[in-house]
């Protein structure tokens, strides 16, 4: 790998850029995810930043059950990404659909909609859980062309 | 060949600014890190984030977004190169002016609502920094004679002390710009929910990097135009600096106010103290 590959590889892991959308979550993995921000997980010293712009992210986070409703708008979320950027799918509901997965509305997991890269489980899921999911994100996030 | 070699050290200014500029903007999200309790990101942060920002895709919805941010950067650029050749100040400042007003044609070349209500606000802001700094042009000149920078360096006495309330002024531009609380109104990072991103929301991938390079420059001018206000010894690091961190500060301790706030009470005031300050050394 070249110079200017690895710089450009440091650079991404050093500075994931954060959005959060909630897919019809009970914002119960919402609130843990914004926990990570806190001063007591404090993410932002990895250099995440919560951006509220699909175009400026590098890494989506998504929680909840995709149902008929809002698949069209994740959809268009993760479209809007500038390439290269990774999703990360956050939570039982994200990850299957969770207790709400025989429902008739619900399509299931994230993966059903658009291509997931790491899957963090929980109900909710911990900061620490989050936290480890967006660090393997990162070492995805470096390696994309 | 006196003045091939001032162009030459005037150019090399331009990497030692951004780095400076790159550095002063990883000190500011250290600062208000520790400010809030948290470890906060190194101070290489600032650096990595544009190097990851030039390396992605390239996304443009209209030709304007690619053309503004270079015109943006130039500007800057040559602002700051014409000012390290120790120019005159006014032209110093119509350079700059430019790259403000593209950044807002290619913010409202955009149809996004937040592209165009911080593209208002953004002309706002320019014409609150922008009438206060000619208002500084003024003072040099009544003090020294001259509009050229090189005037401000070489006095018996520092022009803080003839220009007092035109650096209370400059304190209030340097918090416009910089785009900090209160005034935090057109493109700041935490105004998610109201915002987005404010002017920057359409600009994507190398062209936000650019964008954020020319804010660096913007930022180490105005840091420099305040360095005239003392512009001998170490007093010319440290005013600067002072006025850096002052605004860092009143940043974490302050809430965003309107804009009608910043026009009205902030622009009002800064305007009849530097107007005052100007009348007091033409008496």
């Amino acid at each position: 790998m070249g110079f200017v590959a690895r710089l450009i590889g440091k650079a991404r892991r050093s500075s994931p850029w954060l959005l959060h959308f909630d897919c019809g979550s009970c914002n119960g993995c919402d609130i843990e995810i914004l926990a990570c921000l806190t001063p007591v997980y404090d993410l932002e010293r990895f250099g995440v930043v919560n951006v509220g712009n699909p175009k400026h992210a590098d890494i989506l986070l998504v929680t909840g059950t995709v149902n008929q409703r809002n698949r069209q708008v994740l959809a268009v979320l993760f479209e809007q990404m500038a390439k290269p950027g990774v999703v990360v799918a956050i939570g039982a509901c994200a990850l299957s659909g969770g207790v709400f997965r025989e429902a008739p509305n619900v399509l299931g997991g994230v993966d059903r909609v658009i291509p997931v890269d790491v899957y963090v489980p929980g109900c909710p899921a911990r900061p620490e859980a989050i936290i480890d999911g967006v660090l393997l994100a990162l070492e995805k996030f470096r390696e994309k062309e | 060949m006196e003045v091939m070699l001032t162009a030459g050290l005037s150019l090399a200014t331009l990497p030692v600014a951004i780095l400076l500029g790159g550095l002063l903007s990883g000190i500011d999200r250290r600062l208000t890190a520790r400010l809030q309790s948290r470890q906060g990101p190194p101070l290489s942060q600032p650096f990595f984030d544009v190097l990851k920002l030039l390396a992605k895709e390239r996304v443009v919805t209209n030709p304007w977004q690619a053309f503004a941010p270079v015109t943006a950067l130039g500007s800057a650029a040559l602002a700051l190169v014409l000012f390290a050749a120790q120019g005159d100040l006014l032209v110093i400042l119509f350079v700059h002016l430019v790259g403000g007003v593209f950044l807002v044609l290619g913010a409202l070349a955009s149809g996004s609502p937040y592209s165009q209500i911080a593209g208002q606000r953004e002309l706002w802001q320019m014409f609150c920094c922008e009438t206060l700094l000619f208002l500084i042009a003024g003072g040099l000149y009544l003090s020294t004679g001259s509009f050229r920078v090189s005037g401000a360096t070489g006095l018996p006495a520092p022009l803080l002390f003839r220009l007092p309330l035109l650096f209370a002024a400059f304190v209030f531009a340097l918090t416009v710009k910089m785009r900090k609380s209160p005034f935090d109104l057109a493109g700041c990072q935490h105004a998610h929910q109201e915002l987005v991103r404010g002017v920057y929301t359409e600009y994507v991938g190398p062209h936000l990097g650019l964008l954020e390079i020319a804010h660096w420059l913007e930022v180490v001018l105005y840091l420099a135009v305040g360095s005239l206000f003392w512009a001998t010894g170490w007093g010319m690091v440290l005013l600067p600096l002072a006025a850096f961190l002052a605004v860092i500060v009143l940043d974490n301790i302050a809430a965003r106010l309107t804009w009608r706030w910043m026009l009205g009470r902030g622009w009002g005031v800064a305007f009849v103290l530097a107007a005052v300050n100007l009348f007091w050394l033409k008496g």
